[in-house]
């Protein structure tokens, strides 16, 4: 009697997109346990190519805004990519920006960095372990016989975010989400369910506050004298690491991890995206390292000195934008024309 | 014959000062200069710069007061620093650092700061046009 009561009960559609995704944040969703069942109890998946046989025609079959909420994680790489999330758009009420590379870009966004020609040339000639004297690179078409050919996407030059492609409803940063964001998706769910208020567009999940604010470290005063490695260091584990000379994002990234690798004494990398009211992460980051290196004798620091300070920071745009490179204001690699 | 854009963002104090007397002076430099009076350059964000070059600038200029003159003690000494590590950062993306210039005007300083401009306003027509003005960023490379 029980069971036949929950099978009759109105149920919601979920699927979840992907586009260029190491999947971690299909792991992340698995790793909810025992509310997985709750979300299952709420929702019939429709569309997940990474746990269940869905292919392209059945997403295609599914009518306009048949799907209740849809999960889009990835950046946008290929042609492949940008043909799943317009129709995910299409098809979904609500459409979720979920984990990084597809909020702001993420890691797989660093390839903005480069082009695709750069890359054809590391993997496929210039790798030490690759022997390639002919040159041969994939090609996107195989001419099988006269009337038939198969095809593989295109790969852009450039990665890009879904907010450029298609409207997003909302957004769930992290690499992968944290925890208790996805779990926040439950409430979510129950809301488009029974057609209660659902939050503003646009909203971002997680803290209205930046990651220093939820941190536990001590700090005591807002400078440093060098940068450090996080790996040879010899860490204090009750001190601010950024006091220590551990290049930390906390101060520009956005709260809601719970400080997740400071807990384990590792610096924050930024995988929350740029923090409520900051509109460039990277920028910011060089602002406040800038404020605070080498403020102790200021006045009596030659050039060559601050040169050696600044040294210390290796790679900044990998460093202060290696999840939001896609988002940034300055968002591609460009090329001085002499 | 291209004429650059440079955007330019003076201390309230000093360089902007020092550019009212190349004015009373009538010392003359490039009109390619847009001035921006700041109270202390370092109320300059990075993100200023940056945001200047994403609209189209060709340069940006910043002139603050010399080292230990600052009106409020030691905001140059951080800006300094900012440019440094912002001009690594845009030559990172693809752009010429030198497109970034950070001097220290005096508010006695009239004639250097004419010097000065005409000098940047020269080195950017050798520079070019910004690329990302050229190209659109979506097809950088």
């Amino acid at each position: 009697m029980e069971s036949k009561k929950i099978t009759e009960k109105k149920k919601l559609k979920l699927a979840i997109g992907l586009g260029s995704t190491c999947s971690g944040c299909d792991i992340a969703i698995l790793d909810l346990g025992g509310k997985l069942l709750d979300l299952i109890d709420l929702a019939d998946i429709v569309y997940w190519p990474t746990a269940f046989d869905f292919k392209h025609s059945d997403l295609k079959e599914l009518e306009d805004k048949e799907i209740d909420i849809t999960l889009y994680h990835g950046t946008i790489r290929t042609t492949e990519h940008e043909e799943i999330a317009r129709i995910l758009r299409k098809k979904s009420k609500v459409l979720i920006a979920f984990g990084s590379c597809s909020c702001f870009g993420g890691i797989p966004g660093l390839c903005n960095l480069t082009d695709k020609q750069q890359i054809f040339n590391t993997v496929y000639c210039e790798n030490l372990s690759v022997s390639n004297k002919e040159n041969i690179f994939p090609e996107e078409k195989l001419l099988i016989n006269k009337n038939k050919s198969i095809t593989l996407p295109h790969l852009f030059d450039t990665g890009k975010t879904l907010k450029q492609l298609v409207e997003v409803d909302y957004f769930i940063p992290g690499c992968p989400p944290p925890m208790q964001l996805i779990e926040g998706l439950i409430p979510l769910m129950r809301d488009v369910l029974e057609d209660a208020r659902l939050p503003e567009k646009g909203t971002v999940f997680g803290s209205k506050k930046t990651l220093c604010d939820e941190c536990l470290l001590k700090r005591e005063d807002k400078m440093i004298s060098e940068i450090v490695n996080p790996v040879t260091a010899i860490v204090d584990p009750e001190r601010c690491l950024l006091e220590q000379g551990i290049l930390c994002m906390g101060p520009v990234t956005r709260g809601g991890c719970e400080a997740r690798c400071i807990n384990v004494l590792m610096p924050c990398r930024g995988c929350m995206g740029p923090g409520p009211e900051t509109e460039d992460q990277g920028v910011k980051m060089i602002s406040a390292i800038a404020s605070i290196l080498g403020v102790k004798d200021e006045e009596n620091l030659t050039d060559q000195q601050i040169e050696d300070l600044l040294s210390g920071i290796k790679d900044i745009i990998g460093t202060f934008y290696r999840f939001t490179l896609p988002d940034a204001l300055l968002n591609r690699k460009v090329k001085e024309r002499r | 014959m291209f004429e650059p854009k440079i955007i330019g963002f003076c201390c309230n104090w000093c360089a902007y000062a020092g550019a009212d007397l190349a004015g009373i002076n009538r010392n003359q430099y490039p009109p390619n200069l847009r001035m921006i009076r700041v109270m202390c350059s370092g109320a300059i964000e990075p993100l200023y710069v940056v945001k200047a070059f994403k609209e189209g600038a060709d340069g940006v200029f910043i002139g603050g007061c010399h080292p230990g003159d600052c009106h409020y003690q030691n905001g140059n000494y951080k800006t300094q620093r900012r440019i440094v590590l912002l001009k690594r950062a845009i030559s990172e993306i693809g752009l010429d650092p030198r497109r970034i210039r950070l001097e220290w005007v005096s508010a006695a300083e009239g004639q250097r700061f004419a010097r000065i401009i005409t000098e940047f306003t020269e080195e950017i027509k050798k520079l070019g046009p910004n690329p990302l003005k050229l190209s659109g960023v979506e097809n950088g490379i």
